[in-house]
């Protein structure tokens, strides 16, 4: 279990620099289309901020922010929505992950898949973001003996 | 048994050692995985789903169940850990 670290400089830089890492996770997900990045790259980043919260802030408070039970229903939780989201064409008599089929009038095909591929991003995001982070838990988990 | 697996891993090894021997040089237009879809997809990626990066568009449309099975492997680790390292109470 990590306790916290003890110097003023470690805890200002980390909580300052943070956010700023969460902010450009979330700018690397949403900026897949057109730049370098994506889904994987985006969680990656995401999980990396939160595991500098718990390297420099400690369990004790870094739990507040994400709780472990919090991260798994994260994990699962994205993984589940972006197989539902792969599902849903199916329902309008289209193929698996190919989102054109959708019945949303006023976009053409080529527009929903781009929408749909934004989505199921940002679900495998989530999914890599709640994943790592209950892998780092669990690897730093407290042993009670 | 130990002998054993020894030998099995090195025949393994060796065998995978000489199919490297026919795989294509990296680079090389005319090896078969350069020659088939990738031009469909430079091609035909911007008017299926308006996105620029073909990278983008060939991981998460034309080879979606590249990237489902992706995520499912990171998945099945964080399952992993979780079912291994958890610390359970010893009922005994």
């Amino acid at each position: 279990m990590i306790e916290r670290y003890d110097s003023i400089i470690v805890d200002i830089t980390c909580r300052i620099m943070v956010p700023f890492i969460q902010l450009f996770g979330m700018y690397v997900i949403f900026h897949g289309h057109y730049s370098p990045g994506g889904g994987f790259q985006g969680g990656v980043l995401l999980a990396s901020s939160m595991i500098l919260h718990r390297l420099s802030l400690g369990y004790k408070e870094s739990y507040l922010k994400l709780p472990p039970a919090r991260a798994s229903v994260l994990g699962t939780g994205g993984m589940f929505l972006f197989i539902l989201t792969a599902l849903t064409p199916i329902f309008f008599g289209g193929v698996f992950l190919d989102y054109g089929f959708l019945p949303i009038p006023g976009l053409e095909p080529a527009e929903l898949r781009y929408y749909g591929i934004l989505i199921a991003e940002i679900w495998i995001g989530i999914a890599v973001f709640g994943c790592l982070v209950v892998i780092f838990d669990r690897l730093t988990e407290r042993r009670l003996d | 048994m130990k002998a054993i697996a020894t030998i099995i891993i090195a025949a393994f090894a060796a065998v995978m050692i000489y199919a490297t021997s026919g795989l294509s040089v990296p680079g090389d237009p005319e090896s078969p995985a350069a020659g088939n879809v990738s031009e469909f997809y430079i091609e035909n990626s911007m008017e299926d789903m308006h996105t620029p990066n073909i990278v983008t568009s060939v991981l998460a449309d034309y080879r979606g169940f590249d990237t489902l099975g992706e995520t499912l492997v990171i998945f099945t680790a964080s399952l992993a850990c979780v079912l291994i390292l958890t610390r359970r109470v010893d009922r005994d």
